[in-house]
């Protein structure tokens, strides 16, 4: 017998009987004031929040505030300006030097200031993990309060990966102490642009 | 890396208090995580709600498991994802190495996976000339060190700075004496950064995996597995059969528990979800029983099953908390682990279910309301009945049922005892009596309570 058939067959054998599914209270805590709420757990998890009327403010942000002679990975036509778009080849090891990346996300979500990106938003899935610095540009109306309204959101879409960032990478490994920067980016900036 | 020591719970937890302001330092440490906890739980109003809800789900999980997942297999297959099945660690490792091997590859990258640990992967891989690196910050750490991890989410928590600048002196060449954390780190990601980009194969853990869409979700804060996985050629994902959970929204009661249950966080920085291998990729799961199959035949101890690995019962545990991780010589420490192990190897584990005060935290705290404390007393039956006690405890208790069911010998035990801790105290003031370890033996009353009513009783 192989061991799938004998795994099979003892949790066939051995399962209990009953206990349907529960509903899902999706009762929200965070209701009111989703800009606010998202925004102020962002920050409170390393991140940074920047209002913007139009893509022209977040292209002059970026000449601003970042060193846009290194390399800049990003996937939106509208910031061609400041930061070209990079030719993903499918080989992510290209992607070593990148040091700043720019990205949309599909929405955020207020209780945890996380925001959903799947693979059609990344270049390559490789990048919002291998750069230095991350921004991250979503519509300041697509904050949902929970996760169950994210969930909702997402349905039954499909993607062939997607992950919710909130924050910069972190740890705090060493005796409890936060730092910034683990293996992933050390900043991350998030745009909430106005329609 | 596996527990060789043959010592039991207390004894090694003798060991850890031998350095009583160590044992202060690692108590204070997590119980200001486990107080985190409380604030993070105590902001959402339905917290309550939830962990019912992520009961209820579990419990569904449990009684359909076999449906489930044959559900997951075949949405995985469909997704590209090769499915494998292994009924032992040693099967487990088997088809990790055969994997790597088919890939010709001789370095591999690991995130978190406290699976591949209960199946010491790492020890199996490198006697076949596999170096695996942890990718995990407190993982590596221990790793350099040649240690286990002491706890499932915070596996250096025992280490202090000095220590681990020390220890990364000698192994990444730091400047000797420095112990700044943000220092470290950024050495850390310096060295597993030449890792993660030479690295062909990568291995994860699984937090869930959903029944409906065949993905797998893995959870971490530093980057390391997506890092991982997104450089790699080959993804192998190895995750226990009771990981499951069926409906993708799911996820949302699972993830809003998950991170603020174990660190106070509101979610974990990265929550990736694995549908289909990138481009040229290459992505298996193993589905792992090692006796979780038996274990849900169990109406005692079933439950144990629906853990979802957040920590939560360590860093509130009063023994945890002052014996250390390393003194349950099992993967899994803490209350969970006490559960879990008697489970795996009954006579090996037979200590961990009195590693315990049953003051019932472990069960106050869990996200998917995991009734531990009850099942800890349940094992102690269990083991009992079947004989795997020391002498001295069952003696103990044998003379002790013999005192408390009978009256007389009860009245006279008791003068007895008063009057030796009163004339002799140090017939129970040394070290062959075990409560006098770190006590002080209480003062002897000068009469029972059975005489002073007596005494005083009004006519």
């Amino acid at each position: 017998m192989s061991s799938r058939e004998k795994i099979l067959g003892m949790v066939q054998k051995n399962q209990p009987q009953g206990n349907s599914l529960p509903e899902i209270i999706t009762s929200n805590s965070v209701e009111q004031n989703l800009v606010e709420r998202f925004s102020s757990i962002l920050t409170s998890i390393g991140g940074e929040v920047v209002e913007a009327k139009d893509w022209n403010t977040i292209a002059a942000y970026i000449t601003q505030h970042f060193q846009t002679s290194k390399r800049i990975g990003s996937t939106i036509p509208q910031l061609s300006d400041v930061a070209g778009i990079i030719d993903f080849n499918n080989d992510p090891h290209l992607l070593e030097d990148v040091d700043l990346t720019i990205l949309q996300g599909h929405f955020g979500v207020a209780e945890n200031g996380a925001i959903w990106i799947t693979e059609n938003q990344m270049g390559d899935r490789a990048l919002p993990f291998i750069t230095q610095q991350l921004v991250l540009v979503i519509s300041k109306n697509e904050i949902v309060p929970t996760l169950h309204q994210a969930y909702e959101r997402i349905g039954n879409s499909k993607y062939n990966f997607g992950t919710f960032i909130a924050g910069p990478s972190k740890t705090a490994d060493i005796e409890q102490s936060l730092v910034l920067g683990a293996h992933g980016p050390k900043s991350l900036v998030v745009f909430l642009l106005e329609d | 890396m596996k527990y060789t020591d043959s010592k039991d719970h207390a004894e090694l937890s003798e060991q850890f208090n031998r350095d009583e302001a160590r044992v202060d330092w690692h108590d204070k440490t997590l119980w200001f995580i486990r107080e985190k906890r409380d604030k993070a739980a105590w902001q959402i109003l339905e917290w309550e709600q939830l962990r019912e809800t992520a009961s209820q789900i579990k419990n569904n999980v449990l009684s359909n498991l076999h449906s489930y997942l044959l559900q997951f297999e075949k949405n995985a297959q469909q997704n590209g994802v090769t499915v494998h099945w292994a009924s032992t660690p040693e099967e487990h490792n088997e088809l990790v190495l055969s994997i790597i091997q088919k890939h010709g590859v001789a370095n591999i990258v690991k995130s978190k996976s406290m699976l591949t640990e209960e199946c010491h992967l790492n020890e199996y891989l490198s006697k076949q000339g596999i170096d695996v690196v942890d990718t995990d910050l407190g993982e590596r750490i221990v790793q350099l060190a040649g240690e286990p991890p002491s706890h499932i989410v915070l596996p250096c928590i025992h280490w202090k700075k000095e220590e681990i600048g020390e220890l990364f002196h000698q192994h990444l060449g730091t400047p000797k004496g420095n112990a700044d954390p943000q220092f470290l780190t950024a050495a850390a990601r310096e060295h597993l950064r030449q890792r993660f980009m030479t690295s062909k194969v990568a291995i994860t853990g699984v937090n869930f995996g959903v029944a409906e869409t065949g993905e797998v979700v893995v959870c971490t804060n530093e980057g390391n597995a997506d890092l991982g996985v997104q450089l790699a050629e080959v993804h192998i994902a190895c995750m226990g059969i009771e990981k499951i959970i069926p409906l993708r929204k799911h996820l949302g009661v699972f993830l809003r528990l998950l991170a603020r249950s174990a660190t106070g966080q509101p979610i974990t920085t990265y929550s990736s979800h694995f549908n289909k291998p990138r481009e040229g990729q290459e992505m298996h799961i193993i589905l792992v029983d090692n006796g979780r199959s038996e274990r849900l035949g169990s109406a005692d101890f079933r439950n144990a099953l629906k853990c979802i690995r957040c920590g939560a019962c360590f860093n509130t545990c009063p023994v945890y908390r002052r014996s250390g991780g390393h003194s349950y010589h099992t993967a899994v420490a803490g209350p969970i682990g006490s559960i879990l192990a008697p489970g795996l190897d009954m006579k090996k584990n037979a200590d961990l279910p009195f590693a315990s005060t049953l003051c019932g935290s472990c069960s106050n705290v869990c996200p998917v309301k995991i009734d531990i404390h009850d099942q800890l007393y349940k094992w102690r039956q269990v083991i009992v009945q079947n004989g795997n006690v020391s002498t001295t405890k069952k003696v103990g208790m044998k003379s002790m049922s013999f005192i408390l069911s009978n009256p007389g010998v009860y009245k006279v035990s008791g003068a007895v005892g008063r009057w030796v801790i009163k004339h002799f105290p140090f017939i129970v003031n040394n070290k062959f009596n075990p409560w006098y370890k770190q006590r002080e033996m209480p003062k002897a009353p000068e009469q029972s309570f059975g005489e002073w009513y007596s005494k005083n009783r009004k006519p």
